[in-house]
């Protein structure tokens, strides 16, 4: 074969390849039907972030029920703040670190972690113990410092958020799963998985000044949804939310809450807060709007105490 | 000594010092530990006066060893230890290599009025009035701010072309940094600057240090008396001329057997390029050119104008557009006083100190600090001032304070400094999103690191922020949080003098542990 030869036939061959990898979904040749979890919610009481989190994906039926093997998946914890993990404002290193454990477990090709943060990145990333555990579990921890991370996205039916600016990796993961803290709000009353998203777009100041409730709720719309929901409830800031003054603002609840229903999490999240769902305004839009079930009574939880 | 061993200490020893410079000034992700840099500033000439005359301790005594090292061997510092005469010889390199013409120096005459001049209004002025003349003409700070407002942006342009593509391979070890540009009328001084001493640099060796630099005249003074000199062997010199030119600061004029010691640097070229081993470095007993102008110098100045003009005009490209609220806010914001960074005290002392080397602008990492341009008035121009608009000021660092080479801006701990206040948060009820849309927001708040700013009821389940003036410490969040615009409605305003804030009291919450589900 000629050299010329031997290079176009490559070339060509590569192309067809990366055409075919790019048209997506090539461990769907191997689709099947996830398992259906067992439960809409379990909450778990009484241990350490990472053996709750243990029980409560076991009565899951397992990572495996949400993570397909070769799957790239995307972690979004809350590390907005430049605060160390005791005090509450970021969601606990332990945990992440177990979930990423579980998707490797489960076949995961790819683990991502980042959040667009208030503080400054680098300190946010590092105090918050989060990048360390996460590379430590073999995740890869991206940046979401600079708008050139960011892409358009259009949210259908959103009444005040219909365009937004999302995280590329968001995009180019096929699993989201949502690892927010659950702490006190100053506006909102209560930051859980939903308020967890403005860590994911970049522009959250059109938010803050467009009716910040209806666009939490309005930005649950966008199709990329979470396969699953883990709600740290160890360490809970009750005061002075998000970002905290000192340790007198946590309540050491040692709980943790897993749902594939975020509107429900966020129903079960303000009790656990001890503020009337109602009052948390973007929790009834969103269930008004279908996005979720905040009426707890109607869904199959399982409590397991440790 | 006679061998050209000499040189080559000079110009290894003067590469690392370079080069330490260039990687301080340019470290965008404050990856260089503080006291290394402060090691390296000590013996800078012009902050180690300042920051002696402030402090009054013999540990900012730098200068001291460098007026000896005068004492004893003449104008070293300027081959040596002065970056920005490092960095003109670097540039005459690149010139000789451009022209035969622009590497053969030959011996001129001194601008000895105009030298002595500028020397004798810089100390009247500083000692009169203040450091401003000082902070134009001292040859760190300009060579500081080269690296600052030239240098670091596409170094970070490169950064971000490189950790785009390793993007795309997924490898995140190198991050996108957004490229901040300065407000365009402190490009100025740093513009006109450059091109001065580039062009100088590049066709005539060293005339900017033995024509316009206060520290090069003053150490010039001081080496009248020095030790070592440079010296020839007359019986050895065959009167080539070779060793005058080459050398960059035109002081050897060698049919009199006569070297300028008030100019001259103490490079060694001339050693070694003597062929007959007849100029040597050693303890002493111890005395001109027409001018044409040609077309490559225009081009070389119109090309630097247009390459300077071009990357401001990149750096402010590379800003983010906002979002914008819906409505306009109305009421302006009413500043009285700007804000000054951490650790200056008062803004009168803090404009007295600093000499606008830009070292702090570096460091800060979340790009605060910006060169001011009319806020502390003309004559703190390039002086760093808290921009609450670009960014806020990070509770947990305190890098600017650590690395000052003037003592501008003191050291803080801490713990001191998070209880510093800059300034107070004012309110605009008016400007708010919560008035204004009647919506929550809270953005304010939420950034608020000590509470000072916090969220009471207002109408329906609507809260809207109040300030604790008391705990604030002005670090800025706040006001850079706030979505209002064009007006703010929450901000800054500075103290002319700053002051210890409260510490905020905080109580344990009544939420006890919960044993039960409650739901």
């Amino acid at each position: 074969m000629k050299r010329r030869d031997f290079l176009k036939t490559s070339i060509g061959g590569g192309m067809a390849a990366g055409v075919a990898l790019k048209m997506g979904g090539f461990g769907k040749l191997w689709y099947s039907a996830p398992p259906v979890a067992k439960y809409d919610m379990v909450a778990v009481m009484g241990g350490n972030p990472d053996a709750m989190f243990d029980l409560g994906i076991q009565e899951l039926g397992g990572m495996g029920t949400f993570v397909q093997k070769g799957q790239k998946v995307l972690i979004k914890p809350n590390i907005g703040w430049d605060v160390i993990p005791d005090l509450g404002a970021n969601t606990n290193p332990l945990l992440v670190k177990r979930i990423i454990e579980h998707c490797f477990k489960a076949g995961a090709k790819e683990v991502y972690v980042f959040d667009h943060t208030c503080d400054n990145w680098v300190n946010c990333y590092n105090n918050s113990g989060i990048e360390k555990a996460a590379k430590s579990a073999g995740a890869k921890v991206v940046p979401a410092n600079s708008e050139s991370y960011y892409h358009q996205i259009e949210i259908p039916g959103g009444i005040k958020l219909q365009k937004a600016k999302v995280h590329q990796l968001l995009l180019e993961t096929d699993v989201f799963i949502n690892v927010p803290v659950l702490k006190d709000h100053n506006s909102t009353r209560m930051t859980c998985c939903l308020k967890n998203t403005m860590g994911i777009v970049w522009d959250r100041g059109y938010w803050h000044s467009n009716d910040l409730n209806q666009c939490i709720a309005d930005y649950a719309l966008y199709e990329k949804k979470p396969a699953l929901n883990v709600i740290d409830c160890y360490n809970v800031m009750v005061k002075h939310g998000p970002q905290g003054v000192s340790k007198e603002d946590i309540v050491f609840m040692k709980s943790q809450i897993l749902t594939s229903d975020w509107v429900a999490g966020d129903a079960a999240a303000a009790k656990m807060l001890g503020v009337a769902v109602e009052k948390i305004e973007y929790i009834p839009i969103a269930h008004k709007m279908g996005l979720g079930n905040m009426n707890l009574d109607a869904l199959n939880i399982k409590r397991i105490k440790m | 000594m006679s061998s050209s061993l000499l040189r080559r200490i000079r110009i290894v020893f003067s590469t690392l010092v370079f080069i330490f410079f260039v990687l301080v000034l340019v470290d965008f992700k404050s990856l260089i530990p503080t006291n290394y840099i402060n090691a390296l500033m000590f013996l800078q000439f012009v902050p180690s006066v300042l920051k002696f005359y402030d402090l009054k301790v013999l540990a900012a005594g730098g200068f001291l060893v460098i007026i000896l090292l005068t004492l004893i061997t003449g104008r070293t510092y300027c081959s040596f230890l002065c970056p920005l005469g490092i960095g003109q010889d670097l540039n005459s390199r690149i010139g000789g290599r451009i022209k035969k013409k622009f590497r053969r120096y030959g011996f001129k005459r001194p601008f000895t009025i105009l030298r002595y001049t500028i020397l004798a209004i810089t100390l009247i002025v500083t000692l009169v009035w203040g450091v401003y003349m000082i902070t134009v003409l001292d040859p760190y700070s300009i060579f500081a701010r080269f690296m600052t407002y030239f240098a670091r942006p596409v170094i970070i342009m490169i950064n971000n072309f490189l950790a785009g593509i390793l993007g795309k391979f997924d490898i995140y070890t190198l991050s996108n940094v957004p490229v901040k540009g300065f407000p365009l009328i402190v490009y100025s001084i740093p513009v006109a600057f450059f091109i001065l001493i580039g062009a100088l640099s590049l066709t005539k060796g060293r005339l900017y240090c033995n024509m316009i630099c206060p520290v090069g005249t003053f150490l010039g003074l001081i080496s009248k008396i020095s030790l070592f000199r440079i010296k020839f062997k007359e019986a050895a010199c065959t009167r080539c001329g070779r060793c005058a030119v080459r050398c960059k600061s035109s002081c050897i004029d060698f049919l009199k057997f006569d070297v300028d010691i008030t100019r001259c640097i103490s490079c060694f070229n001339c050693i070694h390029t003597c062929q007959d081993k007849a100029i040597s470095f050693g303890i002493v007993n111890i005395k001109k050119k027409p001018h044409v102008t040609d077309e490559n110098k225009r081009k070389v100045i119109i090309g630097s104008l247009l390459l300077l003009f071009g990357l401001t005009r990149v750096a402010k490209g590379q800003e983010k557009t906002v979002p914008k609220p819906k409505k306009d806010s109305t009421v302006k914001e009413n500043r009285t006083c700007p804000v000054c960074p951490p650790g200056g005290v008062s803004i009168e002392d803090f404009n007295k100190d600093c000499i606008a080397c830009s070292l702090c602008i570096n460091i800060c990492p979340n790009s605060v600090l910006q060169p001011a341009y009319k806020q502390y008035g003309i004559a703190g121009i390039m002086q760093p001032v808290m921009d609450y608009h670009k960014s806020f000021c990070t509770y947990n660092c305190t890098k600017c304070t650590e690395i000052c080479p003037t003592n501008a801006l003191h050291p803080l701990l801490l713990e001191a400094k998070k209880l510093t206040q800059l300034g107070k948060a004012k309110f605009i009820k008016d400007n708010c999103i919560v008035k204004t849309e009647k919506t929550a927001c809270g953005a304010c708040s939420e950034a608020c690191p000590t509470k000072a700013c916090h969220m009471i009821p207002y109408e329906g389940n609507l809260v809207i922020p109040e300030v604790k003036e008391d705990i604030c410490i002005g670090c800025g969040h706040c006001e850079f949080a706030c979505p209002a615009s064009p007006y703010k409605s929450i901000f800054v305003d500075g103290n002319p003098v700053h002051v210890a804030a409260k510490k905020p009291e905080n109580v344990q919450s009544e939420i006890k542990t919960p044993v039960e589900f409650p739901f």
